[in-house]
């Protein structure tokens, strides 16, 4: 036995020898993995109606996590890059991402705002991205789901589309922040009010399965941290244009993903 | 009075084992082996294994000594267990807080600004510090003990009522929980909410499982195995299952009917929702009948580590969430591949194996040893932890 010990410490250890380190990405292109963690389970047809129409707005509403630090913390981070994306994807298309962003904000701290929010950005999508700060200061679960309910509401009394974005994969806290039941709860809403989520949280996981990047890396510099939102931003409009496809479909044949999940 | 069973069932030490290796996979945050516990099948989880079998063991061990030696000796008994179960509970969280105090010190990455906000509450150790002792401050996945400490301080009177009329015992339990969803009863937690695993609720879990020690499960035998019974258990499983993976492939989403998602959702592991309840009974009327109480092979080498980790469950328990902790810490500062997460997960089973072994042959040569022995029903002695 006393030989196998040392054997049984160094394993970790040969565990990481034996495994070839990977290349992290470097380019946003290197970050769309081969299965997709960002499937498409409901349909936008506000935004499908807006790239018709040839002018597309969507307003991104979140905390700290929508945002990046330092003076250029607003281009670098997502919304920008989404921006960007979009408009290079939609030739001809109008296209305007509004933020309503400021950090540790809960769900019911961002609800507060919404409506003056969409009011002045009249988007035909809203992106949500909650869940982090509440799971931070335990919220009561059924308040949280409840406060999403609210805004999903007054989001589609506006006129607008909804999209959810759930909380990042961060494993160095994990062992501190119970995300577990909000990101449930989030699934949950999202799946009673047809509302697609993007699963920033499985993709940044699967990123790091991938070895697309280090989430654990204990750095000041943004590289990392800009290249990550670079990432999110175009897979994100990806994913909403996907949405906004199953949507035709669904003109062509009259409420098809409704009907079938309302079956 | 209710007789109380005189040998002890194994299957209960072997799926509590079961239930603490499950609960540590679960518990080291970004585990990729935790894709093969329960939880991830169906909705109910290892918790549900580990409360139901603690409250059978329990009336296992303190119904006797109710029955020998009266209410006070047993319910001192229990309110010793439930002193040690907290003195457990604050050494966890003190390792808790070693962790937080390295993670504050050497973590820094732009890309996690929000997520390390997490770490101000070391700005205020007072306060902290007082609201965990206070059992108000609770730090992931450090609620079962907590739970368990509340279930033990009411569980001398139940266990006194449910001694002389088992079915009102089994009632008032289940009218506590009614109760608690119509009144919404829970326990303020700090800073914000309240206890995730709420104890007015959970009890009936706890209860059902001495109500079952002190004779119920002879009277449900007719029912648990029927084969009418163990249909709807299969039935149910594949419903939950297929539930399930609509979490985890949300296109198959669209084929749960609007009227069902409406029914179920949301699955309160909080509440402890009926849901999970019947997904717990499924699982244990399946096991029932495939695992008989004199199966031999409870007794063969195969199942001794499970069975001998489900006889220490509390000191096993503790070094789980410790193991998780490291655990979480190699991953952080070793290594995060997929072999690494194999490796620190049949590492920390091995070594809840071989602290179990070992407390069994610590009891072994204190009773050997010098001295009066002790007395054949006090707790801990009996085959078995509560």
């Amino acid at each position: 036995m006393k030989g196998r010990l040392p054997l049984l410490m160094a394993l970790p250890f040969l565990a990481m020898l034996g495994c070839p380190l990977p290349a992290f990405a470097t380019h946003p292109d290197e970050c769309r993995l081969p299965d997709s963690h960002t499937e498409v389970s409901f349909p936008l047809p506000q935004v499908a109606r807006a790239v018709a129409d040839k002018h597309l707005t969507v307003l991104v509403v979140g905390a700290g996590s929508s945002i990046l630090p330092g003076p250029n913390g607003v281009k670098r981070a997502f919304p920008a890059r989404l921006e960007q994306a979009l408009a290079a994807k939609l030739p001809g298309v109008e296209v305007h991402v509004a933020t309503d962003v400021k950090a540790r904000r809960t769900a019911g701290a961002m609800v507060k705002t919404l409506g003056a929010a969409l009011a002045a950005a009249k988007p035909a999508l809203m992106i949500w991205q909650t869940a982090t700060v509440d799971a931070m200061l335990a919220v009561d679960p059924d308040e949280f789901s409840q406060m999403l309910d609210k805004g999903i509401n007054t989001a589609r009394s506006a006129h607008a589309d909804v999209m959810f974005i759930n909380p990042q994969y961060s494993p160095r806290t994990d062992s501190m922040i119970a995300l577990g039941t909000y990101v449930e709860n989030m699934r949950w809403v999202a799946v009673q009010q047809e509302v697609p989520v993007f699963d920033r949280f499985g993709l940044m996981r699967a990123w790091a399965d991938a070895g697309t990047f280090d989430f654990y890396s204990t750095t000041k510099k943004l590289d990392m941290a800009e290249l990550v939102h670079d990432c999110l931003g175009l897979l994100l409009a990806d994913f909403i244009l996907e949405a906004a496809k199953v949507t035709d479909k669904a003109t062509d044949k009259p409420g098809e993903p409704h009907t079938e999940s309302g079956r | 009075m209710a007789p109380v069973p005189v040998e002890r069932d194994l299957r209960l030490d072997l799926f509590r084992g079961i239930a603490l290796w499950l609960i540590f996979l679960d518990h080291i945050p970004s585990n990729a082996v935790s894709w093969i516990t329960i939880r991830n099948y169906g909705f109910s989880d290892a918790t549900e294994i580990f409360v139901f079998i603690s409250g059978y063991t329990a009336a296992f061990v303190y119904g006797r000594a109710m029955q020998t030696h009266g209410f006070i000796v047993a319910a001192a008994r229990v309110l010793k267990r439930a002193w040690q179960i907290y003195v457990a509970h604050v050494f966890l969280f003190t390792i808790y807080l070693a962790e937080i105090a390295w993670v504050a010190h050497s973590f820094e990455n732009p890309l996690y600004t929000e997520e390390m906000g997490i770490l101000n509450f070391l700005n205020n150790p007072d306060v902290t510090i007082i609201q965990a002792l206070l059992l108000k401050f609770k730090p992931v996945n450090m609620d079962v003990l907590p739970l368990y400490i509340m279930l033990l301080l009411w569980f001398a009177p139940i266990l006194w009522l449910l001694l002389r009329s088992p079915s009102l015992g089994l009632v008032v339990s289940a009218a506590i929980y009614s109760m608690s969803w119509l009144f919404e009863w829970n326990i303020p937690a700090w800073p914000t909410g309240a206890w995730v695993f709420n104890p007015f609720a959970w009890q009936l879990l706890f209860v059902f499982g001495a109500w079952c020690a002190l004779g119920g499960a002879q009277r449900l035998a007719r029912w648990t195995h029927s084969p009418v019974t163990f249909l709807l258990a299969v039935v149910y499983l594949i419903f939950a299952f297929a539930i399930a993976m609509t979490w985890y492939f949300p296109p198959l989403g669209f084929y749960v009917p609007k009227f069902v998602g409406d029914a179920i959702y949301p699955i309160d592991k909080t509440n402890l929702d009926v849901l999970r309840i019947i997904h717990f009974l499924s699982l244990a009327v399946i096991t029932i009948n495939f695992v008989p109480k004199e199966w031999p092979a409870l007794r063969s080498p195969v199942f001794w580590p499970a069975i001998v980790c489900g006889q220490h469950s509390l000191g096993i328990f503790c070094l789980g969430v410790f193991l998780s902790f490291a655990g979480h810490f190699v991953f952080t500062e070793v290594s995060n591949r997929i072999l690494t997460h194999v490796i620190v997960s049949f590492t920390g089973i091995v070594l809840m194996v071989a602290a179990a072994a070992l407390i069994s042959w610590y009891r072994q040569i204190e009773r050997q040893g010098p001295g009066p022995r002790p007395p054949a029903t006090k707790p801990g002695y009996a085959g078995g932890d509560v």
